[in-house]
Order: structure tokens, then sequence, then C-alpha cells
């Protein structure tokens, strides 16, 4: 993973967030990936969202695993630590990661052939841990580094460059999600900036695993006829199902949301969810309707976007253990130790 | 004194014999007998229990061994004076595998068949079935009440204190008085039988010792898991696997009963059943890159899942404590028998070059003070430590002096640049400014943002940054095999005993009482030896030392390929041809026997 360090060329007229912050302090090395490629466009709505949010940098922890898209952790947010692991299992570092330290940001980037081949276990059960995680798949349904396999997200009769059709049912993380009780599941499209800075903002107030499955054409390798995951494809096949807005705790915001067709929904820390949902009836908390609804847009070849599903009911995998409020890293060695006396104690038992 | 190994077995031996017994697998018979081990530990007599058990849950042979030997010598003795015969699927081989002049306690409920009759032992029928059937209602407790039984049989004929097994089974039942009760008919049944139709006690039997206040009896799984403990582990993740099972079942035990904060019930630690190992070490690496103590329990299988992280970990420089109970391989192997297998795979675990620190504890004790050693270097090297104990220490029960600790022991945090530190710090490069021991800073998330870095697996300069350079990546990855070997002096010294032969016998792990017993009785047959146990891996300086003070240097160890073997003739200067190997891999605990006919093997060959 080559990075070239960005010139750093502050515009004296850039806004600054309540951290003294620019947007470009949320930047970090010069990405190497192919020119137009969508994940560059996710990295800079990842940009914008955290600037948005006033994240201190040093609190966001950035973990990726192998591919283009596990590359694009070194492009944002320089101040805060990186960790690319290995091939499909980012989320396991994350889950350990997130165990020693439950006070960091934790932003998770992997791809389609990260997170739905190779490291499809870990996914599903990171999800059923309700890790408190933002996990993006940048979603293109081929392998670029390998130059243009199929991957498990491809659809049934996509043709690859060479011209060759996918013959194999394709994975779709928001069905699988649906499936074993995510928490939060979004789906949005990497040429639409508009919709995903909101959805990546409530992500990071989730509490628990926020799965953002973001289609982002291949321009080397899958941006072609025939391709479901081009650039053209996307746009003409893109169903809305919500609009969203991502509001954070200051109560004379969300006075200013217009109540009518817009469903508010309080998130665990004080912020609150906006939707307005596109197809009416359409319930972003209703695990039936919402199944049904992407069953049936998926079987017309529509590609369903917004926040697909939400609940922030669902204790996290911290609440579920029941941890420490303080960090366990942050533990004093004096507070874990149960010392000399209780040890020759214990031992009575031990007879 | 004698050993497992005499020949000539007089008819009286006090507090010196060994008693098989054999069973069904899931009838409960582990607790009776384990009850039996107990109970021969209070009188003060020196005691080991061996339980060789099938992986199955019921139905199938399991057998228990039970040495005593007033001089200490309580490795496995697969010679046996009583076999407590109650399997009639194996009572062929059991009958078989009893000494000349032993005895036979067997279930006289129905007749044994002519065929199995040997002149040369005492058969003792006691009709168990029938007493139990006779005594309780329900089918459960027949089966369960019939082990209880046949122990009252053995406390009269090995003239077993009676006051103090019932002691035992009322702390054992206290606060359940009709199992406690049962179980109390159940072994005056047995005992009763025994005084009224044999003459008790046998001339093979117990006498109290004496005091047994300085010593336990554990499990080398609790008392790593106690170590991890005392080491202020507080993220643990794992896939449930045998025989390492126990460590994480007793890790969770004891936070949920030391770490549990007393004013809001919160929990000071985090145990994570992962899907598998390849998650279970993700989670912590994870952890421990986050500053957290973490680790994993684990078996040889679980290694191998683990070796695509434990590069990771080995490469990006962050800590991992890695527990494996070794079990007999490959694959899927014999998983409920022992073995030392893994020792190759855990030194170089994962592609490309990798070396990593091992720790070899040979009894309980050790596996507690090298459980806390292993985050200490773990953490002072930044690297993957593994502890490669085994299914013999890790699910058996041992007889070793209490365990104690040190208030004053602080933790080894290795070389971390806090947030005061790099206030002051110009540029911050993760492997740069390395010290004597070649040990880089490293820095913790969520700290400062003068310490981020990007960790990866790829090539990487000194500075941390992706590089597909030759110097740069070789100047990392030269590094990383100098802090390898500066690890040595930091490894446990070998145990040495004996300085004047020269021919030395070398060992590791669990082997340590078969072997040392085995050189006394060389020693008794005018064939003196000494004696080195390894502890740990890059090899200490006093490893190298001996090899090269000693002209013959036989290496026991239980596996096939001599493993140790290998890895000191690639890692040591030592002659090949000097190693000689006495290999036992059977799957059972190590027994002096096997040791003595190898070295007696070998040096007629020369």
């Amino acid at each position: 993973m080559p990075s070239i360090t960005k010139p750093v060329v502050n515009h004296p007229g850039l806004q600054r967030n309540s951290l003294g912050l620019t947007v470009r302090d949320y930047e970090g090395s010069m990405s190497t990936l192919c020119a137009g490629c969508g994940h560059d466009s996710i990295t800079a709505a990842l940009v914008r969202a955290l600037w948005e949010l006033e994240m201190p940098p040093h609190m966001i922890a950035k973990l990726s695993g192998i591919g283009c898209s596990s590359k694009t952790t070194a492009y944002f947010a320089e101040g805060g630590h990186g960790f690319n692991g290995v091939h499909g299992r980012m989320a396991t570092l994350a889950t350990g990661a997130n165990a020693a330290n439950r006070d960091l940001l934790y932003v998770g980037i992997s791809g389609d052939g990260d997170s739905l081949s190779i490291g499809i276990g870990h996914l599903v059960h990171a999800i059923r841990r309700n890790v408190q995680l933002m996990y993006i798949i940048e979603n293109n349904g081929v392998y670029g580094l390998t130059k243009g396999q199929f991957s498990a997200s491809a659809d049934v009769g996509s043709k690859a460059k060479k011209g060759k059709p996918n013959q194999f049912s394709p994975i779709d993380p928001m069905m699988v999600g649906m499936a074993i009780g995510a928490t939060f599941l979004a789906r949005s499209f990497s040429g639409d900036k508009e919709q995903l800075v909101p959805i990546l903002k409530a992500a990071a107030a989730h509490r628990g695993l926020a799965l953002i499955d973001v289609i982002s054409p291949c321009v080397t390798f899958n941006d072609h006829e025939g391709s479901t995951k081009s650039y053209l494809f996307t746009r003409e096949h893109e169903l809305k199902a919500t609009v969203t807005d991502f509001i954070a705790p200051a109560p004379e915001i969300v006075a200013a949301v217009p109540n009518d067709g817009v469903r508010r929904i309080a998130m665990h820390g004080g912020n609150v969810l906006n939707f307005r949902s596109v197809p009416d009836g359409y319930d972003p908390t209703d695990p039936t309707t919402v199944s049904a609804y992407l069953q049936e847009r998926h079987a017309e070849g529509e590609i369903v976007t917004g926040l697909l599903y939400v609940d922030e009911s669902t204790d996290d995998m911290h609440e579920l253990n029941n941890t420490s409020v303080t960090p366990l890293v942050q533990l004093p060695y004096s507070q874990l130790t149960p010392g000399a006396a209780e040890l020759a104690r214990m031992q009575d038992s031990f007879r | 004194m004698s050993t497992g190994v005499t020949l000539a077995r007089p008819a009286t031996r006090v507090n010196d014999f060994a008693v098989k017994l054999a069973n069904v697998n899931g009838t409960g018979s582990a607790s009776a007998n384990s009850l039996l081990m107990q109970a021969i530990f209070r009188m003060g007599v020196p005691v080991s229990g061996k339980n060789l058990f099938p992986s199955n849950i019921q139905g199938l042979p399991t057998w228990y061994e039970i040495r005593v030997n007033a001089d200490g010598w309580t490795a496995r003795a697969p010679e046996y004076d009583l076999m407590v015969a109650m399997n009639a699927q194996t009572y062929d081989q059991d009958i078989r595998e009893v000494c000349k002049g032993g005895y036979v306690l067997y279930d006289s409920t129905w007749p044994l068949d002519a065929q199995l009759h040997r002149d040369d032992v005492t058969f003792l029928g006691v009709p168990l079935a029938q007493l139990c059937n006779e005594k309780f209602k329900t089918p459960r407790e027949r089966i369960l009440m019939k082990n209880i039984a046949y122990t009252g049989t053995l406390v009269a004929l090995l003239g077993i204190d009676m006051e103090l097994i019932a002691e035992l089974l009322d702390e054992k039942y206290a606060g359940k008085a009709r199992l406690r009760d049962s179980n109390h008919v159940a072994l005056r049944l047995g005992y009763d039988h025994a005084i009224g139709n044999f003459d008790c006690p046998l001339g093979l039997r117990l006498q109290p010792v004496g005091e047994t206040a300085d010593r336990i009896l554990i499990d080398g799984n609790t008392a790593t898991a106690l170590g991890c403990l005392y080491a202020g582990a507080t993220v643990a993740a794992w896939y449930p696997i045998t025989p390492s099972t126990s460590v994480m079942d007793a890790f969770t035990r004891l936070c949920e009963k030391y770490r549990r904060d007393p004013q809001t019930g919160r929990n000071n630690f985090m145990t994570l059943q992962a899907e598998d190992e390849l998650a279970a070490i993700g989670m912590v690496v994870g952890a421990s890159w986050n500053g957290a103590r973490a680790f994993t329990a684990t078996a040889g299988p679980g290694i191998s899942l683990m070796n695509e992280i434990l590069g990771l970990a080995y490469y990006a420089e962050i800590p991992a404590v890695v527990v494996d109970v070794q079990r007999t391989g490959p694959s899927t192997g014999m998983p409920t028998r022992t073995q030392q297998a893994d020792l190759m795979e855990a030194a170089y675990a994962s592609h490309g070059d990798t070396k990593h620190i091992l720790l070899f504890p040979g009894n309980p004790t050790e596996c507690f003070h090298f459980a806390v050693l292993a985050f200490d270097l773990a953490e002072r090297f930044q690297t993957p430590v593994l502890m490669l104990s085994d299914l013999d220490i890790g699910m058996n029960d041992w007889v070793v002096p209490r365990l104690t600790w040190d208030d004053n022991y602080t933790p080894d945090r290795g070389r971390v640049l806090d947030a005061a530190a790099l206030e002051n710090t110009l540029v911050f490069q993760r492997y740069n400014n390395w010290d004597e021991e070649f040990v880089a800073a490293r820095t913790l998330p969520g700290v400062s943002e003068r310490g981020a870095y990007f960790a990866r697996g790829s090539g990487h300069t000194s500075a941390g940054e992706y590089t597909e350079i030759p110097e740069e990546y070789q100047e990392v990855v030269d590094r990383l095999a100098k802090k390898h070997a500066a690890a040595a002096a930091h490894t446990p010294e070998p145990i040495i005993e004996g300085t004047r032969s020269r021919i030395g016998v070398l060992t590791i792990g669990g082997c340590d009482l078969a072997v040392r017993e085995a050189l006394y009785v060389l020693r008794e047959r005018d064939i003196a030896a000494d004696f080195m146990r390894v502890r740990g891996f890059p090899f200490h300086a006093a490893v190298k030392q001996f090899l090269a003070e000693h002209d013959t240097v036989f290496v026991v160890e239980q596996n096939r390929d001599a493993q140790l073997r290998s890895l000191l003739t690639l890692e040591t200067d030592v002659e090949k041809e000097k190693l000689r190997s006495i290999l036992v891999y059977g799957g059972f605990p190590l027994s002096a026997k096997s040791v003595v006919d190898g070295v007696l093997a070998e040096l007629e060959k020369a």
C-alpha cells in the first residue's frame, strides 16, 4: 500500500469546526487508487462526516483488511491510529480493539471480497455481537488488485470486463444483515455524497455495528457495459428508500426540522435521526417491512439505497457484557490483581 | 527407594503402588476417581492421577491411573498393582495389564468369563451392581453410586482413612443433602462388603505421612488462568477446543469473582467466544494494539489457524499471548491424548521469516508463573509469546507446592510513549530509535495525534511507511531477528541437575518427572547422566553451554519427528550427531520406563 504524503495547503477561508479543525485536518495521505475510483469518493464523504461530527482525530481508530478498499484507511484522519491487518479479518481486530477501549470511534473499511468471501464469517459474527463499529463495505463486485475476478457480490449475469457473465448467486450484505439481527443497515452509492455523509454520521452515532454497503464502481475492471456495479447501471437502477438527516444533540436544531412525513428516531447518545421514507409505508424500524421491500425491489433489479434499517434498542457488545464504563485499557493494574493474600486464601479450596 | 521401573514387587508395599481404574465414560466415574486421589493427597502421600479418556461423551472406555510413591516419583507408571475393572468391554486388556502378584477388583454381579482368569493375580469380586440396585431406585442413581461403592471398597482395601473420605464427600456435596446422603450410603456399601469378605487392608496400602498444608491439588489449565488473572489480562478471546477449554472456563470463573467492580457490579474484563481461532487471535491482537493485556488459549489445530495473524503481530510488532495446550496431532489426531508436537509449528508460526518467543512449563506451578512472564515478554518485545503446555499438565490434577505471589510485581509494559512523552517527541517514527534489545517505542490509539501511525502487515520502513525498497524492507526484518535473539536472556533458565557426566539427558515440559525418575534408575545401574529441561525459546545461553559440555545428549520428547532436537540443531551450534532422540508419542503421559529403555537401547547401539 504505497502512500504519498499530501501537501498541506490550507485555504485561509476554510471553515473550522468547534475543535478549530478544517476539513483538511481529517484527510490522510494521497490516494494511490485509480483516477475516478469510487472508493476515493467514499473517503471524501468520510472526511466530511468526521469533520462535521467534530471528532478529535486521535479518538478515531481506522481498521481494514486487504484489497483496494482497505487501502483507504490511509487516506483519511491522519491523526488517528490505523491498522491495516490481513485479508478478511478486519472485524476480528476491531472487535478486540473495541473490547479493550470502548471510547474510540471505530471505522472499519472493507470490500466485497474482504467481507463477503474470505471474511464473511467474521462479518456475521461481529453483527451478532453488535460491536460498536462503523463497518463500510466499498462494494464494486470485483477483485481489483488481482485484476478483475468476480466477487461474491457480483449479480448473476453481470459481465466481467472480458465478457464472461457471472453465474453464481450474489450475497447481499443488507439481506444477510436482516437475517441475523443487524441493528443498522444502510446502502448508498459512492457518487452520492449528499446521501452518504448523513448516513456515515448516523452510523458513527449508532450504538452497535452499523453496516454500510456502498456501491463503488471500479473504473478499471467493472465500469463497462454489462456490469451491474458500474456508474451508469447504479444511477439508472438506484431507488432511494429513505432520505436521512442526522441531527446532533442540540435542541434548537431538532426543532428546526419539519415534522411533515418525517420520522424521528432518538439515538443512544442523544442524537436524532430524521428519515423521510420515499415509498409510502416504508418503515426503517420494522424488520418485516424492510425485508419484504428489499426482496421485492431486488426481484425488479433495483438497488435500494438509504438508511434501510435501524434498531436503537438492542444493547451493544459492552452493554451485553456489562463492561466497566472506564475502558479496560485505562484500569490500573492495582484494580486488576487480587493480590498475594487472596491467592493464599483461595488455595485453601485447592485441596 | 523404589520406582515404577523396579521389577521385583514385594507383597507388602506401603505408599508405593499403582492403581488403574477402567470405566465407561459418561457414567460418573471421573468424580469418584478424583475423590480417591484427593483422599490420598490429604493423607500426605505423594500421588498423581492421570485421566486417560476418550474423545467422546458417553459409552467408550476410559481409564484413570493413580500412582502413589513415598519418594515423590509420581510420573505415570504403567505397571499396575491393582486393576479396578469396571468395564466389561475392556476386561481382556485390563486383566492382562495387572502385574504378577497384583489384584483385580471387579463387579461380581455377573460371573467373570473363565478365559479371563489368571493364576498369578488375586480376583476380588464385589457385587456392586446388585448392591446398588437393592439400595437405590432410579437407574441414573444406580449407575452413579456404583462408582462411589467401589470407592468404598478401595478405602477398605488400601487402608484409606474412612473419616477423611467421608469428610471430602461432605465438602463436595455441601448444600446438596440428598446427594450427600446417597454418596455416604454407597460408600458404606462397598466398604462394608470389603471388610466382611476380604482381608483388609491388602499388602498394598496407604499410610498417612503428615501435613499437606503447604501443597495444593491443581491442574495446569487452572494455574494458567490464575497466571493470566494475576498478570492483569483484561481481554480473552477463544474458540472452544480440547484440551484448552478449561483455561478459559477457569479464567472466566475467576474474573466473575475477582474482576467485578464491587460498587458498580460492572466487569473489569471481557471474554469473547470467537467464531473460530482466526477470529480469536485477531481479537487478541486488536486488543493488544489498543494496549490491553489480551490472550487466547487453544490447541494445535487452533495454532494452525492462527498462523496468519501471528505473522501479522510479529511483523507489525504487536504483543499477543497464546496458550497452546498441546494434544496429539496431526490434524484432529487424538484430541484427548497428550503430545509435544507443536514445537516447530509454534516456533516459526506463519509464512515468511517469522520466529516467536516460546515458554515451556513443566507443571502447573510453571503454568502460573510463565503465564505472567508471557505477558511481560510479549509487551517488552512487542511480539507474540506462545506458552506450550500439554494435555497431561493442563487437564490432570497435580500435587504442587502452594502458589505464591509477590505484591511488588509490576507489569512490564515495554516501551510505550504516553501523551507527555509524545509532546517531547519531534517526529514519532514507529520502528525507529530502537533500544539495545532492538525494541522501538510504540504508541497506543486514543492517546495523542502525535503518536498516530499506520500499523500494517505489508512491507514497511523504520518510519512505518509502506515500502517495496529492498534496503528499507531488510532493515526492519533484520532488526526483528536481532530482537528475537535478544529475548533469549529473558526466557527462563533451563533446569539443570548434575554436572559431572559426559552424558546429558535433555527434555522439555511435562516429561520432567519421568525423566528425572529415569535418571535415578539409571544411576542405580551405574549409568550417570546430567539432566536439563529447557524452558524457553529462543534458547537461553545455559542451554547452549550444556550442549557444549556433554559428549552425548539424549533428547527426550513426546513427538515422532524429534522436534526439540530439530529446534536445537537449527538454533544452536550443536553438532547434530551429539543429539540422540528418545521419542515417546503414543498419546499417554511419559513413564520413566520408556526413558530408561530408550537410553539403554541407545547406549547398546554405541
